[in-house]
C-alpha cells in the first residue's frame, strides 16, 4: 500500500549495514548490563499497572477480563491506575472521537517514562467502522503504539495475548538503548507528532468503506 | 391476561439512628396503591455559614472509566455542590450520520455499539421499527425469541450496573459476582450467535439464526442459578448500614419533576411514575406475559437501586414464562423482499443468486414513511425513529436515548449534595456514554 | 422533602380504554388518527396545516411560529395532557426542494397517546423555531443537540451551545445534507484543529453563566453576544 514506516521507537538501531556481520568487542554488552536488564525487564513486563482509557464496548471487554473468569490479576495487572502518573500501560479501550483526542493526549504525557500504549480494539487501531468525521482514525496518529489488538471488541483472550506480546516487547528491550525512552515531541504549532501527509495516509478509507459514501439507492 | 400490579416499595427515610444503626425499614406491600408506612425524615440544623470562596473542579472526562467519558464541571462550595454542569460529547462517533449511508440490515453493528450493555435489545428495538417501516409482521417463534433475548439483554445491563454502582459506592465485591454471572450469560449469547457483547442478533424480519440445540436448557440451568446471585447480593448490600447511609435521601426527583425532565425506565420508576413501555405501549406480546413492574415512592438513589433489583427477578419470571411458550416453526418471516434466501438455493439456483445478489447489494427498501418504536430498555424509554424516501438506505435515523434525557436532570439531582454523593447519584442514573453521545 | 410522594399512576385517566395490546397489522396511511388532531385544528386554525396518520402514528404539521403556544396547549389542556416530552429532532431530506423539518414527539401519559408534531423551514430562510424549554426541562438538551447537528436555533433557550462537537467546531453542521460524511478538512486538519482545543478550558468560574461573565468579556464579544450571535457556520 505505500505506506511510510510508521515511527517505531522500540525497535533499536539497525547496524549501519544490512549484509555484513559485524563484531565490535566495545559495543557488545557485559554480563552484568545483561543481568541488569533481564531483572528489569522480567520486574517491568510482569507488573505493568494499566491506565485503562476506556470509552465504549472495549472497556466493558476490558473489565471482563479484569473479573474472575479471565483474571488479569495474575499478569500483575490488577492494580488498575486512574491516575496516568502511577501507570505503565495505557490501554485504549474504544473509539476515540475528535474531542476526546486532546484529553488522550494530555493522559499520554502525563504518564512518567517508562510506558507503553496498548491500542485495544478496531476503533482504537484504525477508527474501525467509524470512518466519519468525528472519530480519529486510530490512536496512532496522536500518541505511539506499542500493540495494536483487533476486534470488536476483542475477546479477553485477545486482549491478554495483546498483553503478552507487550511483555515480550519490553522483556526484549535493553537500558542501553536511550531511543526507547525519548518522549514524543510534538510540533508545537500544530501538535501532530507525524506528518499531516502520513495521517492522512494512515486515515486514508479502505475496504467496503470506500463504497458506501454513496446514499439512497 | 395479566392486568397491570405494580409492587410499590415503600420506605421510611430516616435513615441512620442516633447509634448509627440503619433505622428498620418495614416494606409495605399494597395492592391498591395506598402506601401505609412513611415517616417524615428527621429537621437537619442548618449548617453555619462559612466564608470562603467557591471552588471549580473538573470530575472527568477521563475518570474511573465505569461509566464513560463524561465531564461534570462543578462549582464547590466546601464539600457541597453549587453548580453541576456537564460536558458530553466525549464519545460522538456520528451514527445518525453513518446510518444515513447504510442499509437497514447493515445499520444493525452500529446498534450494538451505541448502548453496548444492551446490544440485543437495541437490535431488536431496531429491527421492530425496521418492521414496522418495511410493514412486516413477524413469526410466533421470532416473537417469543426476541423476548427472551430482551429479557436476557435487561439482566446484563443491570448486572453492569450493580456491579459499578456498587465499586462507586465502596463494595467490591458484587462486581465480581455480576461480571461471573455476566459470563455465564455470555456463554449463551456466544452459542446462539457467536459473539459476546456485540451481538447484532436480530435482522429485519427475524434473527440472525436459530438458537442452537439444547440451547434452552442451558438458559433453563442459568435460570436455575441466578436469582442464588441476586439474593446474595441483596443479602450483602441492601441493608448495609453504609450503603443505606450513603443512598438513601440522594438525589430526589418528585414524579412531576421526573415527567417534565423526560426521565424514563428505572429513573422515572423509582420517582413514583407507575410507566413501563412494556406494559402501556406493549410490542412483542408483553401483555400476554405475567410479571409485576416495581415502583418506588421516594425517588432516590436507594429506590432506584431497589427498583432494578426488582426488575433483574421479574426479567427471570418473563424468561421461565418465555422459555415454556417458545413454539416451533421458522425464525424468519418467509418475504422474499427481506429474507436472503438458503444459501444451498443461492449457489445453485440462477434466480435465487439474483435474489441474493439484489438484496445484499441494494438492500431491502421500504415504502415512504416514518416510524417511531419505543421499548422499555434497560435503561428507560429507548426508541428509533425512521424516515425513509423509498430508498435502501434511511434518510433520517434517530436514536432517542433514554441515558441523554435523563442525564440532563443531573444538575437537578447533585445540588445541595456532597462531592461524593455526585458519585453516587451519576452511578444511579445508569448511563452509558455511548447512547448518551452516539 | 416533606410530604411523602405518592405513586403516579400513568395511565389513569382512561379508565374504561381497553387494555393496552402489542399493534398487529398496522396499516400504512390512513389509520385512526389520534383524537388530539382534529382537537389542535379546531383550537389553533392558523397554525394547523394538515395531519396525516403514518403506520399508526398521527403527525400534526403546523407553522413554525407559535409552536411554543401549541405545545403549550397540549400540556396544560386537560383533555391532551401531553406531559411527556419523547424528542425534539429535525429531518433534511435528500431532495434539495423539501424544506427541513423540526420534529417533536409528544406523549400524554394519562391518556397513553402519542403524537408527532411537525414544523417546516424552507431551506435558505432563518432556521428559528420557539424552543419548548419554558413548558418541558428535559427539551434543554435535546434542543442542544438539534442545534449542534442542524443549526436550527431555538429562541427561549437559555444556553443554546453545542453539545456534542467542541463549542469552536467550525466545519458545519454535520447531520446536514450537505455535509460530507467524512467531514469537509482532511484528517490532518481535523486533528490539528481538535489538538488545538485545550482539555482544561473553561476551567474559570466565568464558563458558569455568559450572563454573570458579561462584564469580563472583551467589547466585540458582548457585542457579538448581544447581537443573538452563534458559534458555528
Amino acid at each position: 500500500m505505500g505506506l511510510a514506516p510508521r515511527p517505531d521507537a522500540s525497535v533499536a538501531a539497525r547496524p549501519a549495514s544490512d549484509h555484513v556481520v559485524s563484531y565490535d568487542p566495545q559495543s557488545q554488552e557485559g554480563w552484568i548490563t545483561t543481568r541488569l536488564d533481564m531483572l528489569v525487564n522480567w520486574g517491568r513486563a510482569n507488573s505493568l499497572w494499566p491506565m485503562p482509557f476506556g470509552t465504549a464496548c472495549c472497556a466493558i471487554e476490558f473489565m471482563a477480563s479484569a473479573a474472575s473468569r479471565f483474571d488479569l490479576a495474575r499478569f500483575g495487572m490488577e492494580r488498575m491506575s486512574f491516575s496516568p502518573r502511577q501507570a505503565d500501560v495505557l490501554i485504549c479501550a474504544g473509539r476515540v472521537p475528535f474531542k476526546l483526542a486532546p484529553v488522550i493526549r494530555r493522559i499520554y504525557q502525563q504518564m512518567p517514562q517508562p510506558k507503553w500504549v496498548i491500542s485495544m480494539g478496531a476503533c482504537a487501531s484504525s477508527g474501525g467502522m467509524f470512518d466519519n468525521y468525528a472519530v480519529v482514525q486510530g490512536i496512532d496518529t496522536i500518541i505511539p503504539v506499542d500493540v495494536y489488538v483487533p476486534g470488536c471488541p476483542p475477546r479477553p483472550e485477545g486482549l491478554m495475548y495483546g498483553i503478552m506480546m507487550l511483555q515480550e516487547k519490553v522483556k526484549r528491550e535493553r537500558m542501553s538503548d536511550q531511543s526507547l525512552r525519548e518522549e514524543m515531541d510534538p510540533d508545537p504549532a500544530s501538535n501532530l507528532y507525524i506528518p499531516p501527509a502520513v495521517i492522512d495516509e494512515l486515515s486514508e478509507p479502505f475496504g467496503n468503506s470506500v463504497h458506501q459514501t454513496r446514499s439512497g439507492l | 391476561m395479566a392486568t397491570k400490579r405494580t409492587i410499590e416499595v415503600a420506605l421510611s427515610t430516616t435513615g441512620l439512628d442516633r447509634e448509627g444503626r440503619p433505622q428498620r425499614v418495614p416494606l409495605a406491600v399494597d395492592e391498591r396503591g395506598q402506601v401505609t408506612t412513611l415517616a417524615p425524615p428527621p429537621a437537619l440544623e442548618p449548617e453555619p455559614e462559612l466564608e470562603g470562596e467557591h471552588m471549580l473542579i473538573n470530575l472527568g472526562p477521563q475518570h474511573p472509566a465505569t461509566h464513560g467519558v463524561l465531564r461534570l464541571v462543578l462549582e464547590l462550595d466546601g464539600e457541597t455542590v453549587v453548580r453541576c454542569i456537564p460536558h458530553i460529547g466525549y464519545l460522538h462517533c456520528g451514527f445518525e450520520k453513518i446510518g444515513e449511508y447504510r442499509q437497514y440490515n447493515q445499520i444493525i453493528p452500529w446498534t450494538d455499539r451505541e448502548d453496548y450493555l444492551n446490544s440485543p435489545g437495541n437490535n431488536i428495538a431496531f429491527a421492530l421499527g425496521a418492521e414496522r417501516l418495511f410493514g412486516v409482521e413477524i413469526t410466533e417463534r421470532c416473537t417469543v425469541l426476541r423476548v427472551i433475548a430482551l429479557e436476557l439483554s435487561r439482566i446484563i445491563s443491570h448486572l453492569v450496573w450493580v456491579g459499578t454502582t456498587c465499586i462507586d459506592i465502596g463494595a467490591f465485591t458484587p462486581f465480581l459476582w455480576a461480571f461471573q454471572e455476566r459470563e455465564n450469560i455470555y456463554n449463551l449469547l456466544e452459542g446462539w450467535v457467536g459473539a459476546r457483547l456485540t451481538t447484532s442478533i436480530s435482522r429485519v424480519g427475524g434473527m440472525a439464526a436459530d438458537i442452537p440445540d439444547g440451547w434452552l436448557d442451558g438458559l433453563r440451568g442459568f435460570l436455575k442459578t441466578f436469582p442464588k446471585t441476586v439474593a446474595e447480593v441483596d443479602k450483602m448490600v441492601t441493608r448495609h448500614g453504609i450503603w443505606v447511609g450513603r443512598t438513601i435521601g440522594l438525589g430526589v426527583m418528585t414524579a412531576d419533576e421526573a415527567i417534565n425532565y423526560g426521565l424514563s425506565g428505572a429513573m422515572a420508576r423509582a420517582s413514583g411514575v407507575a410507566w413501563d413501555m412494556r406494559k402501556d405501549f406493549p410490542y412483542l406480546d408483553y401483555e400476554t406475559y405475567d410479571f409485576d413492574v416495581p415502583v418506588g415512592v421516594n425517588g432516590d438513589v436507594y429506590d432506584r437501586f431497589l427498583v432494578r433489583m426488582e426488575e433483574l427477578r421479574q426479567s427471570v419470571r418473563i424468561l421461565e414464562q418465555a422459555v415454556e411458550r417458545l413454539p416451533d416453526g421458522p425464525v424468519n418471516v418467509d418475504d422474499p423482499r427481506l429474507i436472503l434466501p438458503p444459501k444451498s438455493k443461492a449457489t445453485s439456483e440462477m434466480e435465487s443468486m439474483i435474489h441474493h445478489f439484489k438484496l445484499v447489494m441494494e438492500g431491502p427498501r421500504p415504502p415512504v414513511g416514518e416510524v417511531y418504536v419505543p421499548v422499555e430498555s434497560p435503561k428507560g424509554e429507548k426508541g428509533y425513529y425512521f424516515v425513509s424516501d423509498g430508498t435502501a438506505k434511511p434518510v433520517r435515523w434517530r436514536i432517542r436515548p433514554p441515558s441523554f434525557v435523563n442525564l440532563s436532570a443531573i444538575p437537578k439531582m447533585v445540588e445541595g449534595h456532597l462531592l461524593s454523593d455526585v458519585i453516587a447519584i451519576n452511578a444511579s442514573i445508569d448511563i452509558v456514554m455511548g447512547e448518551i453521545d452516539r | 422533602m416533606s410530604a411523602p410522594f405518592t405513586v403516579v399512576h400513568a395511565g389513569h385517566a382512561a379508565p374504561d380504554a381497553p387494555a393496552p395490546r402489542t399493534a398487529r397489522q398496522v396499516p400504512h396511511r390512513g389509520g385512526t388518527p389520534n383524537p388530539s388532531a382534529a382537537r389542535l385544528q379546531a383550537k389553533f386554525p392558523q397554525q394547523y396545516v394538515r395531519h396525516e396518520v403514518m403506520w399508526g402514528d398521527t403527525t400534526v404539521y403546523v407553522l413554525p411560529e407559535r409552536v411554543q403556544d401549541v405545545v403549550r396547549w397540549l400540556h396544560d389542556d386537560a383533555g391532551e395532557q401531553y406531559d411527556y416530552l419523547v424528542d425534539v429532532t429535525a429531518v433534511e431530506y435528500r431532495d434539495v426542494e423539501q424544506p427541513l423539518e423540526v420534529v417533536w414527539h409528544l406523549r400524554s401519559l394519562p391518556y397513553r397517546r402519542f403524537l408527532r408534531l411537525k414544523a417546516q423551514l424552507p431551506k435558505g430562510t432563518p432556521l428559528r423555531v420557539p424552543s419548548v424549554w419554558p413548558i418541558y426541562q428535559g427539551a434543554d438538551w435535546l434542543e442542544r443537540e438539534c442545534f449542534d447537528m442542524f443549526g436550527i436555533s431555538f429562541d427561549g433557550h437559555p444556553d443554546l451551545r453545542r453539545i456534542l462537537m467542541w463549542e469552536q467546531y467550525r466545519e458545519g453542521y454535520p447531520l446536514r445534507k450537505d455535509f460530507p460524511l467524512r467531514g469537509r478538512f482532511s484528517r490532518a486538519e481535523q486533528l490539528r484543529q481538535a489538538l488545538s482545543q485545550n482539555p482544561e478550558a473553561k476551567y474559570s468560574m466565568e464558563e458558569l453563566t455568559i450572563a454573570d461573565a458579561f462584564e469580563d468579556l472583551p467589547l466585540d464579544m458582548r457585542r457579538r453576544l448581544a447581537g443573538g450571535e452563534r458559534t458555528g457556520e
